[in-house]
């Protein structure tokens, strides 16, 4: 008899740090990242549009798979537009802007990410009437002995701007067809620490990705430190007949590891696959 | 009264001198604290991994601080009550937090800290993630000073004398991590593997799943009296104590490799690849999904 009156506050008790840490949680993105993205405007929040796919515990914050997924069909009167990915609690929380068209089929995008600690990942929709939707998924990160940057640095830099294209084993004419783009670039974030050693490293990042089919864009990407090193985006396209797919990479580096008022234009890398249905 | 103040006098006592870290002298001068097979949290504050030193007639050789100052002071002290050789050299074999954490401990006039060449730029470019974690997982305060990186630098190999005994070290190719160093007692043939060896815990690879199997092909060959790895018991038994190792690398190495081939996806991957290894493994749940997942970033550029 008594246990039964304890369990709702024991419940209720057990609730409580979570509660405090969505609120907690909430305040990055009222605060700032709302203000900063989307002043003024008004943002639903539903799943119905884009929901996540992510792990709940990041095994490796250095390398968290995350996949976007589409609730709707991209067509000439209805599709999604946009799509603005942010990690709340990440030194920098601006992982990736993502555009997308009717041709594009679906507006999903799978790729791998950097998450810091135990933080919102958010996904923002725009719509082509304008309208916003915003979608959110908690993201634990425990770390263990890695850190958020990559595990064999010379490995990476050795490689750096080589780029391979993966499609399933039929690619099928007037629909919706999966490509991988990897592009090896170690995505250096700059956020070493000067004073334990001579070893000085802006950031130095992959910026701008895009890709097109015989010449028209099927998928573009503004990206940053957020991104693992060795990028690597998944996509759909529509092809209409045989063709080439073309994927122009540019990287840049910053001066400051969190702001990006003074950096220096990068290399463009390009890559192209033949596409034969 | 005279009580009383005896206890406070006990309590400062206690507080300037840490009670000294168990070791055990597994041949003669060569002492080793075995770690226990925990997941560092704010319980165990990151003293998880093995830990010692080697005696010579001159100098004192540490190699691992431990997995916070307090954990080094721990050691230091061991070192002070087993000899009066001081010590010359603090060792670290690698990057992570539960062998480098208790370096400050150690720093003083006369200690040369000694790490691969490419330590001090992991540590740069990990330390201020090092230092949050400290505070948010292990429960432990510290600063940019705790972060010590080698005065020497190890290039290839290098010999450092201690008096009567030579330690040879090694800086090994990327494996477990990209900034393995070795440590090779010529007096007593005690290998000191550091994290290229785990036995009983999982193996936790950061580095390169080629290179580490590249290194095991090179180490099996060797004959060595005793071998130390960073997490497990001390071996007698060389080559044989590496072997359940290389099978787990081997066959994550096979599994992924026939995952990439038939295009399948990382997070679809890292479900069932080496779930056979479940059961022969200590923290396989903790480390097994983020070795999966490094060595397919990995051989997907193959």
């Amino acid at each position: 008899m008594r246990y039964k009156n304890l369990l709702p506050a024991l419940l209720l008790t057990a609730l409580l740090p979570i509660a405090a840490f969505a609120a907690e949680d909430e305040k990055i993105w009222n605060n700032v990242l709302k203000p900063e993205y989307f002043a003024q405007q008004t943002i639903a929040e539903s799943d119905d549009v884009i929901e996540l796919e992510a792990p709940v515990r990041a095994e490796d914050p250095a390398l968290v798979p995350f996949r976007i997924v589409s609730k709707i069909k991209q067509t000439k009167d209805n599709y999604i537009k946009r799509i603005l990915v942010l990690v709340d609690n990440n030194p920098f929380p601006f992982v990736g802007d993502f555009d997308f068209s009717p041709d594009s089929g679906k507006a999903d995008v799978a790729m791998r990410i950097r998450v810091n600690s135990n933080s919102n990942i958010r996904a923002i929709a725009e719509m082509n009437d304008g309208k916003l939707v915003m979608t959110k998924k908690l993201v634990k990160a425990s770390g263990g002995c890695s850190a958020p940057i990559g595990a064999n640095l010379d490995e990476a830099m050795s490689r750096l701007g080589k780029m391979k294209f993966r499609l399933e084993d039929e690619v099928k004419i007037g629909e919706p067809n999966l490509v991988q783009l990897m592009i090896s670039h170690p995505n250096i974030t700059g956020m070493q620490m000067d004073q334990i050693t001579r070893f000085v490293k802006k950031s130095h990042f992959v910026k701008d990705v895009k890709v097109s089919f015989n010449g028209k864009t099927v998928f573009t990407a503004k990206t940053d430190i957020a991104i693992s090193s060795d990028p690597n985006f998944r996509f759909y396209f529509v092809p209409d007949k045989a063709g080439e797919l073309k994927a122009e990479v540019t990287d840049t580096s910053c001066e400051l590891p969190t702001k990006r008022d003074v950096c220096t234009k990068g290399n463009t890398f390009t890559e192209t696959f033949k596409v034969q249905p | 009264m005279r009580v009383l103040l005896l206890f406070a006098l006990s309590i400062v006592s206690l507080q300037t001198t840490a009670a000294a870290l168990p070791v055990k002298e597994i041949t003669d001068g060569v002492y080793v604290h075995l770690g226990k097979h925990l997941f560092p949290d704010s319980q165990n504050h990151g003293e998880i991994a093995n830990l010692g030193f080697i005696v010579g007639q001159k100098c004192v050789a540490v190699i691992d601080s431990g997995g916070n100052p307090e954990q080094g002071a721990a050691l230091k002290q061991a070192v002070t009550e087993t000899t009066k050789t001081p010590i010359c050299y603090v060792i670290n074999t690698h990057v992570h937090p539960d062998h480098i954490n208790g370096n400050s401990a150690f720093k003083a006039p006369g200690v040369k800290f000694v790490g691969h060449y490419k330590l001090a730029r992991a540590m740069a470019a990990r330390g201020s993630y090092y230092l949050d974690k400290a505070a948010e997982q292990l429960g432990v305060k510290m600063s940019a000073a705790d972060l010590i990186p080698p005065d020497i630098e190890v290039k290839d190999s290098m010999k450092l004398d201690l008096g009567g005994r030579t330690l040879v070290l090694k800086a090994h190719p990327a494996a477990h991590t990209d900034n393995d160093l070795s440590v090779y007692d010529q007096e007593s043939d005690t290998m000191w593997l550091s994290d290229l060896l785990f036995t009983e815990h999982v193996p936790t690879l950061d580095g390169s799943l080629k290179g580490w199997l590249a290194e095991i092909d090179k180490l099996e060959k060797q004959s060595f009296r005793y071998v130390i790895p960073g997490h497990g018991d001390v071996v007698s038994d060389w080559p044989q104590s590496i072997q359940p190792e290389k099978h787990y690398l081997t066959l994550l190495q096979t599994e992924i490799r026939a995952a990439i081939k038939k295009g399948r996806h990382l997070e679809d991957a890292v479900q069932t690849i080496g779930s056979s290894e479940k059961n022969n493994w200590a923290l396989f749940d903790d480390y097994h999904r983020k070795n999966v997942t490094t060595a397919f970033a990995e051989l997907e550029w193959e």
